[in-house]
């Protein structure tokens, strides 16, 4: 009974002249450019992380609604699940009382703001200027694009039309994705050694080790207490 | 709201979006002292040239004739992304060296090099 009722009053909804599309798109839009501007706006940094990760999720459904649904997806999984678990693993390692919310001078402010408002009128202007832009999609619901991409990828365009102007030699990103691999691998290994554990220059890591040293000198190793005395000489300096 | 009434989603659209967040990652690269809000100000960047590099390759935001960059956006789109994390990872690795070594994250207090 109430299945029915609930029917017949969908049914009374002018639900079918509603652009979806149109009503999503807006809603992505407002979340990604408010909390883009909310990172600006925001001192504390936990926050600000917090607005990043809402602002690039919605950017992942703008990719989507524009029909590459791949990207979106790895926007979603790198971006959002990668990446940003990084930065919030570096906001919480460093996060000091002190650091957390680190404030502006107000002269700084008014400066990049009108630096701010002078970049956005150059790209808005440029970015409504040319009639093709502004002209409708013909929203044509294409195929997916994942296989056309992992070709791609791998060198052979399978996209590509069958024109004269398309039988140029094969475009393929073979040659680029080698080296982003490589690239990465490199990348990952440096950042690994930049980010190792080191042994902190703070006197109470000597304290630390001259404890041990005099607690247990049978124990200690001759590389430990040689360790343990450069760290004096370093800190001593 | 005329864009729920008349459905035009369009290039442009995309573009303006981009451009507030690109001016947002610009505002927060000047403007934030800790080094993690710097990163995030460059993040916010390179979010807002994907999606105009998604927007010219879309089939679906284009008119007659084929997207400007067709599926060489979503390629750029992609390595984009690629670098991004490679880039976040190598930053965060600098900013907790500084950190260790100087207790701060504070990019003011970066100034070992000065002259």
């Amino acid at each position: 009974m109430t299945e029915c009722l609930f029917s017949a009053m969908l049914a009374q909804l002018p639900l079918a002249a509603v652009d979806w599309h149109g009503l999503f798109f807006l809603l992505f839009a407002a979340i990604a450019c408010g909390a883009a501007v909310m990172v600006v706006l925001t001192d504390n940094v936990v926050r600000m992380a917090l607005h990043l990760v809402l602002s690039l999720g919605a950017t992942a459904g703008l990719f989507f609604l524009a029909g590459s649904e791949f990207v979106g997806a790895m926007q979603l999984m790198i971006y959002v699940g990668g990446t940003l678990v990084l930065l919030v693993f570096g906001v919480m390692l460093t996060a000091q009382t002190q650091l957390v919310a680190l404030k502006t001078p107000a002269g700084d402010k008014v400066l990049a703001g009108i630096l701010g408002a002078a970049l956005f009128a150059v790209l808005v202007q440029s970015a409504v200027s040319i009639e093709a832009w502004r002209r409708p999609g013909l929203a044509e619901v294409a195929a997916p694009t994942a296989t056309p991409l992992g070709m791609a990828l791998v060198g052979v365009r399978v996209d590509a039309g069958d024109s004269e102007s398309d039988r140029r030699p094969p475009s393929g990103y073979l040659l680029p994705f080698e080296i982003v691999s490589v690239h990465l691998l490199v990348v990952l290994v440096g950042a690994a050694y930049l980010a190792r554990a080191k042994r902190r220059r703070t006197p109470r890591t000597v304290e630390l080790v001259a404890s041990v040293e005099s607690s247990q000198p049978s124990r200690v190793d001759a590389g430990a207490s040689e360790s343990a005395s450069s760290v004096l000489v370093e800190t001593g300096r | 709201m005329m864009l729920i009434a008349t459905g035009t989603v369009s290039v442009a659209h995309y573009l303006v979006v981009g451009a507030i967040m690109f001016t947002a990652g610009i505002v927060c690269m000047a403007v934030k002292r800790n080094a993690l809000g710097v990163l995030m100000g460059i993040e916010l960047v390179l979010n807002g040239a994907n999606l105009n590099f998604v927007a010219f390759g879309s089939s679906y935001l284009a008119g007659e004739g084929r997207p400007p960059l067709g599926l060489d956006g979503e390629v750029m789109a992609l390595f984009v992304i690629l670098l991004a994390a490679a880039e976040a990872a190598v930053a965060l690795a600098i900013t907790l060296n500084f950190y260790n070594n100087h207790a701060t994250v504070d990019v003011d207090r970066a100034d070992d090099l000065r002259g």
